[in-house]
């Protein structure tokens, strides 16, 4: 079946929109999608027709609500053909997703001069909360490097695992080099000593199709909003036997199965980990994305995705004096770079200005900068509703920007 | 002339551009004429860092006036720097202290001034207060 573009932007209105009286050029997915009509008619429903707050309360409107929340669960559960709804946990987005499973797993299982070992092209927040945990737990970072093409220097990673070390954070997808890295590699080494992995989802799910089984992973975390979905809301995916043992993240209502003034006894999974009133809104609406990628299904959408890449990176490559950043063989998504002598925020400022929405500065991810020993980059993102047209204009664009200095 | 008319002045030059492209031209342009800092004032001391730019603002107080000098790495900054050194550089701390700076609105030029755009400029405007706040107390104490 074709792919047909047409019908896919007209889901999304506002790429009809203009900005500075220029037509929209939306080239930030990356940061966030914009969402279709299937997810805010989605929301609307529910707050037209039948809201309440789910797994309480014995009436018609919660009940209903719960049915469809649920009804999501499944469909993620579907989407990472993960074997059991309790292993899918629905979180504020990917982000709270790795505070999670730091806090959590840090508790259960890391002790004092354990390891950790995080990869060089993570994202902040696949750092930062693996940080504080390790502060917490006198427990030691290490590093997993990549080379200069943005590739995972994998070879390395057999000496940097020791008896000590006891769980691997890396991306999927980065954020910059739009590497997709070898995680199923990453995964089989890190198994054969024992040692547990979190996957960073938030740039894959809406690229790749991901199949937690066949990677035997031990955590996939994404956030909604990056994949059509609203915000605030995302997902960890963790394996049954790790998420049974390890103690809740926070407390509060849902999580629990009977709360004296002596002792708390938890909900069973995934409940355990769902404190509070979930995001009933958001992950209802949530569900519509989902049916949306899988209408179009994720290989079509990589596979168009896949050809703007290409063609903007070739463009982008005509461009005289332009770095990009991350020339792996298997990339996907986004496309980094610089152009000498100019300034990213200069060039990002003046293409927004004839309508090309990119992204400028350090990505939230300070130690691929520090790699390539530069402040920041100019990036640009693709979605399923980008087209060969827009990339042109961009090109275009950018083009007569860099004329202007 | 005062704070406020200086800024009146630069809404004035700028009020002849009214398409966007002149205005960034001429931004470019004063930038790149904004007289580079030393090497040795780009210090840890001197940087304020944004996400997106880095700007860098070394204050002198001299005869009861405040004498600034700045840059950035990016060229728009430092055109939207050398326009602030214009209006407060060389006054007292209380005119700085006593003066909105309006301009940078007026101009159209507001989102540069976001939080959000994290370029070091808001941060820059935080510093420029606090130093005259400093030199007022200086002032005052020795005077």
């Amino acid at each position: 079946m074709a792919y047909d573009i047409q019908k896919i932007r007209s889901y999304f209105p506002i790429l009809k929109r203009k900005v500075y009286t220029k037509p929209l050029v939306y080239l930030d997915n990356a940061a966030s999608t914009q969402k279709p009509i299937q997810v805010l008619k989605a929301e609307e429903r529910l707050h037209n027709d039948y809201y309440g707050n789910i797994h309480r309360a014995g009436h018609y409107m919660a009940d209903k609500s719960t049915i469809d929340f649920e009804e999501v669960r499944g469909k993620v559960q579907q989407i990472l053909n993960s074997p059991s709804r309790e292993e899918v946990i629905f979180t504020k987005g990917t982000t709270e997703s790795v505070n999670l499973v730091a806090y959590s797993f840090g508790e259960r299982y890391i002790e004092e001069g354990d390891e950790i070992i995080v990869s060089e092209m993570e994202h902040h927040s696949n750092i930062v909360p693996w940080q504080l945990m390790a502060e917490r737990k006198k427990a030691i970072i290490k590093v997993l490097p990549f080379n200069d093409n943005g590739e995972l220097q994998l070879q390395k990673l057999d000496e940097l695992i020791t008896p000590r070390t006891k769980i691997i954070a890396v991306a999927h997808v980065s954020n910059v080099l739009g590497t997709v890295n070898p995680i199923r590699e990453v995964i089989e080494k890190a198994h054969e000593k024992n040692v547990v992995v979190f996957i960073d989802g938030a740039q894959g799910i809406q690229h790749t199709s991901v199949d937690v089984q066949e990677l035997d992973a031990d955590f996939y975390a994404f956030s909604a909003h990056k994949a059509y979905g609203p915000n605030g809301v995302g997902v960890l995916y963790g394996k049954k036997s790790l998420l049974e043992e390890m103690p809740p993240y926070q407390g509060g209502g849902e999580m629990i199965s009977e709360v004296t003034f002596e002792k708390t006894l938890f909900n069973e999974l995934p409940y355990k980990f769902e404190a509070g009133t979930p995001n009933i809104t958001g992950v209802i609406a949530f569900g519509a994305s989902l049916d949306l990628l899988k209408e179009i299904g994720i290989e079509n959408i990589a596979a168009w995705e896949k050809g703007l890449l290409d063609y903007a990176t070739s463009g982008l490559k005509e461009i005289e004096g332009l770095t990009i950043y991350g020339e792996s063989r298997n990339k996907s998504g986004v496309v980094a770079f610089n152009v000498e002598g100019i300034h990213f925020y200069d060039l990002g400022m003046l293409l927004d200005k004839m309508g090309i929405a990119t992204r400028t500065g350090h990505h939230c991810a300070d130690t691929v900068m520090q790699h390539y020993g530069i402040q920041g980059t100019l990036r640009i993102s693709v979605g399923m509703y980008n087209t060969k047209e827009e990339i042109d204009l961009f090109i275009e664009a950018l083009k007569k920007v860099i004329r202007f200095f | 002339m005062t704070i406020e008319e200086v800024q009146k002045q630069i809404i004035e030059e700028f009020s002849i551009y009214d398409d966007w492209m002149d205005k960034y031209q001429y931004l470019i342009e004063l930038g790149n004429e904004l007289e580079e800092l030393p090497p040795e004032d780009k210090n840890e001391q001197n940087i304020i860092k944004g996400c997106q730019s880095r700007v860098w603002l070394v204050a002198e107080f001299k005869d009861g006036k405040i004498f600034f000098k700045g840059e950035s790495d990016a060229i728009i900054v430092r055109g939207l720097v050398a326009l602030l050194l214009r209006v407060v550089s060389g006054r007292t701390p209380k005119e700085i202290l006593g003066n909105e700076l309006f301009f940078i609105d007026e101009l159209g030029l507001k989102q540069h001034l976001s939080p959000t755009r994290s370029n070091g400029l808001l941060a820059m405007i935080k510093q420029i207060r606090l130093y005259a706040v400093a030199f007022n107390r200086i002032s005052v104490q020795g005077g």
